[in-house]
């Protein structure tokens, strides 16, 4: 049995290298990507902490991680390539205004 | 023990996909090692006894999300984005430092907040389709139909995006 302070150890790992991501690069895809990570990241902390507390509720939580996910990436995506197709060069340091 | 090193791998793949997404240049590597990340946190859901949300991982993230990923770095021609030089690189690197400090920090937080919380007093494996499923369908069953209105207006949502010249 793996103890329960692993899970969260890697968690909290994988969530610190999502967080650099998002600073670290200038690809909007990119850094929705670290985002997914540092998401995941948390998921995975959530199960750990349902199992110790020995009921479902941390998987129903991760559930609806999942579909707000899954909404979150649908109209990111579709708003890069709005704005991709605005720009046509696609780096975050562009992105300064709220609109032009 | 046997789960012990079956986790051991499993993190340091789980870490170095991770790591590659982060500093790989090409966005494509990125999002096929996400796809192997996402792998390797589905087999820890499936190690804690969560195997709906193995199953849903592997088809929600690594099916679709992914998918949608791929498709939207192929659209936005790759590998032209983060060429030539970054006018901000200083800024940039400040995330390693910035990176280290989180994790001391959460660390700090999590080895404090373990000593304040008792160990389980029985650790039930309760964490099965049915009981997720009694749970989802009774007490979390509005949260549950929201899900599904916020899906349909992320849906209408990206079809407006998408429009030609919205």
């Amino acid at each position: 049995m793996v103890p329960d302070t692993w899970y969260v150890a890697l968690s909290a790992v994988l969530f610190t290298i999502g967080v650099c991501g998002v600073v670290l690069r200038r690809n909007p895809l990119v850094i929705f990507m670290s985002l997914e990570l540092a998401l995941n990241a948390a998921n995975l902390a959530l199960v750990a902490f349902g199992q110790r507390a020995g009921n479902a509720e941390g998987q129903a939580l991760v559930f609806f991680v999942m579909a707000v996910a899954a909404a979150e990436v649908a109209v990111g995506l579709a708003i890069i390539v709005a704005i991709f197709r605005v720009r046509q060069r696609l780096s975050v340091d562009d992105l300064s205004l709220m609109r032009w | 023990m046997m789960p012990r090193v079956a986790f051991v791998l499993i993190a340091g793949l789980a870490v170095a996909s991770a790591l590659g997404l982060v500093l790989r240049r090409n966005p494509i590597h990125g999002a096929l090692l996400l796809v192997v990340n996402l792998g390797c946190i589905a087999a820890l859901y499936l190690m804690l006894g969560a195997e709906f949300l193995a199953a849903a991982q592997v088809i929600v993230y690594a099916g679709a999300i992914m998918v949608l990923f791929v498709f939207a770095i192929m659209v936005l021609i790759p590998g032209k984005e983060e060429t030539g030089p970054d006018p901000r690189r200083a800024w940039r690197l400040l995330a390693a430092p910035l990176g280290a400090a989180l994790l001391l920090e959460l660390g700090v937080i999590l080895l404090a907040g373990r000593a304040a919380v008792p160990a389980p007093a029985a650790p039930a494996p309760a964490g099965n389709v049915a009981a997720l499923g009694r749970l989802l369908f009774t007490d979390y069953l509005l949260p549950f139909e929201l899900t599904s209105v916020l899906l349909l207006a992320a849906m209408v949502g990206v079809l407006l995006l998408a429009r030609r010249r919205a």
